[in-house]
């Protein structure tokens, strides 16, 4: 055996100098103790620190690494500090609202009734007790989240066929007509449409076909489904766009109809696409406060007829908690029920969009291997 | 359950571009036709207007007669759909449907059309074109599997199980090879021969040696130059096209000197 094979330890002569692998842990310490100091003169504070370390951190190690590895590697170390605190920064308020309403609204929903009860009868009297004596809080969400399911669902049932066809209408029948495009810019410009004016016109147009004062779920819907539909217009277009055209084509080679293939070819195809930006134009929807405020009222009690009556909603119901607590002189169980309501709302569109990816699963194309 | 098609000063537009130009020919039954020619020639789109596919293009257009039988296809009063499920069509890449088993793209044209057809029926017609398709043994285990988990060449020969399946009378193949291996290209070969037994088949191919291998006649196409319509220069025997053709182009592009 030469000596050529024994394992000399030798720097190969294809890199130059390099960091040792603990380098960024070592400034990172050094960097949360320099800013611990600093922020010690001038009085001490955890986001402060945070980011004077960051600050530091990220000097120290692109300052080393330009002494020791060169200025490329230098450039490469900014950009991933760069890169990884617009990160953190942009997860900041994410975790920080994910956490406020947890806290904040835990005590509230794990309150017995809540889920099951309405407000109806809940009087200031009530919560007076429960502050003053320690009583439970009574009273709960059950008559707004009725409402919100019910109002949710009737508006995707006038979006949905709408939205679809339309973009079915869009993808398969435009063929960059002036009707096509000019439904394509309108439905852009509903787009941008304020949630508040979209509230104000289904209350205006059920005003003017029903009476003044109609303020009903149905209305509210109307609403939501002006909201809803550009989103699904979108989303199904983009979709449909993505179909091979050389799907339709097999299909028409076939002897298929034109509709039948995109009745049974086309949206099949995109099916999984459609159903999860669907379920995003609901998760987007549910949330809306201003326009159902004007167009259902807000309610205390149960109401199950989307067609007459007043109807409660979470939105308005954390709205009208928060503005008006039930009892003026201790708002704290309004605001209680404000913050569970709130964490309602929030798993209610965390398990819209989990269901959305698991439609996208489901209806995907398998590919069968 | 095979006709001849005749073709009467055919002129095919996208458009105002005028993209094949004064086209007559005529396909025998139970013959394979090969279309050849350099890119861009025309082919494929001479090939599309066979079974009414060339219209599905927006502003395509076609003027002159396509007889299929005597029928013209672009008669007045003319379902489409009617000629396309009696000239079938496979396409330059394979093109299952990927939301189908195996045994549902075999059967696409009989379902997507709501045809009623009885469970025995299905399985009967299954296995005739998947055999006929020369498939049926690779799949017969896997009908209901995805389409789309099978390799390129038996994906292609899906598609033509597809095709066969609604029972044509023609079969127009636009490179059909072209996407393929040599070993799965020498399966669709062998097809296309036992396919002649029944049908009439047209194939358009990049590939002269295929062209001499598989076809009785072959038709060569030219460009007169880019943004000039397509012609049919040569049309006659395999044989005569390769051996000795009487137009100074045809040769030339046979021997490989151009193309």
């Amino acid at each position: 055996m030469t000596d050529t094979l024994t394992p000399v330890k030798k720097r190969s002569a294809l890199t130059k100098g390099q960091l040792p692998k603990w380098a960024p842990y070592l400034v990172l310490g050094i960097a949360l103790v320099l800013g611990a100091a600093v922020l010690a003169l001038i009085g001490f504070n955890a986001l402060g620190w945070g980011i004077v370390s960051a600050v530091f951190f990220a000097v120290g190690l692109v300052g080393w690494s330009a002494a020791v590895e060169g200025s490329r590697r230098a450039k490469d170390k900014l950009a991933t500090c760069l890169v990884v605190g617009a990160f953190l920064i942009a997860l900041l308020p994410l975790f920080s609202v994910i956490w406020t309403v947890l806290v904040n609204g835990l005590p509230g929903l794990t309150d017995p009734g809540f889920l099951s009860t309405s407000m109806n009868g809940v009087t200031g009297a009530y919560d007076n007790k429960s502050v003053e004596q320690g009583a439970p809080v009574v009273g709960g969400i059950f008559h707004a989240l009725i409402g919100t399911v019910l109002i949710t669902v009737l508006a995707t049932v006038i979006s949905v066929p709408v939205g679809l066809l339309t973009a079915v209408y869009l993808v398969e029948y435009g063929d960059d007509r002036p009707l096509a495009r000019a439904i394509t810019f309108f439905v852009d410009v509903m787009t941008g449409i304020p949630s508040i004016v979209a509230g104000l016109f289904a209350a205006a147009f059920f005003f003017a076909i029903v009476g003044p004062g109609t303020k009903t779920g149905a209305v509210a819907a109307v609403a939501l489904s002006v909201l809803m539909i550009p989103v699904v217009v979108r989303s199904s277009e983009e979709m449909l766009k993505i179909v091979p055209n050389e799907l339709r084509e097999a299909a028409y080679a076939l002897g298929v109809r034109k509709w039948r293939t995109i009745l049974k070819v086309v949206i099949p195809t995109a099916i999984s696409g459609i159903a999860s930006g669907i379920t995003l134009a609901i998760a987007r929807v549910i949330g809306e406060t201003a326009p159902i405020l004007v167009t259902a009222g807000f309610a205390t009690s149960i109401n199950y007829n989307v067609f007459s009556g007043w109807m409660a909603s979470l939105p308005t119901f954390i709205y009208t908690q928060i503005l008006n607590p039930t009892s003026p002189s201790n708002p704290d169980p309004s605001s209680q029920r404000a913050w569970g309501a709130a964490l309602v709302l929030i798993i209610l569109v965390m398990l819209l969009n989990l269901g959305a990816r698991l439609i996208a699963r489901m209806f995907a194309p398998k590919t069968g291997r | 359950m095979s006709k001849r098609i005749d073709v009467k000063d055919l002129n095919v537009y996208y458009s105002k571009f005028l993209a094949v130009e004064d086209v007559n020919i005529s396909i025998e039954p139970k013959s394979v036709t090969a279309f050849i020619g350099p890119s861009g020639c025309g082919k494929s789109t001479f090939l599309r207007t066979l079974n009414r596919m060339h219209e599905v293009i927006p502003g395509a257009r076609v003027e002159g007669e396509v007889l299929l039988d005597g029928d013209n296809l672009y008669g007045p009063g003319v379902d489409p759909v009617t000629v396309r499920s009696q000239i079938g069509m496979v396409f330059q890449r394979p093109n299952p449907f990927p939301t189908m088993s195996i045994r549902d793209n075999v059967l696409a044209g009989v379902k997507l059309n709501n045809r009623k057809m009885s469970k025995g029926e299905a399985d009967a017609l299954v296995e005739r074109s998947l055999r006929g398709a020369n498939l049926w043994n690779e799949v017969k285990d896997r009908l209901a599997k995805p389409g789309s988990g099978l390799s390129g060449g038996q994906q292609q020969r899906l598609c033509i199980a597809r095709a066969i399946a609604v029972e044509p009378q023609v079969i127009l193949m636009d490179e059909p090879c072209s996407a393929l291996d040599p070993i799965s290209t020498l399966a669709i070969e062998d097809l296309i021969n036992e396919l002649k037994d029944d049908y009439t088949v047209v194939i358009v191919t990049h590939n002269m040696q295929q062209a001499a291998r598989v076809s009785n006649k072959t038709a060569f196409f030219n460009i007169a130059g880019t943004g000039k319509p397509g012609r049919l220069i040569e049309y006659g025997d395999t044989h005569t096209i390769f051996s000795n053709p009487s137009v100074k182009a045809t040769e030339d592009y046979v021997s490989g000197r151009f193309g």
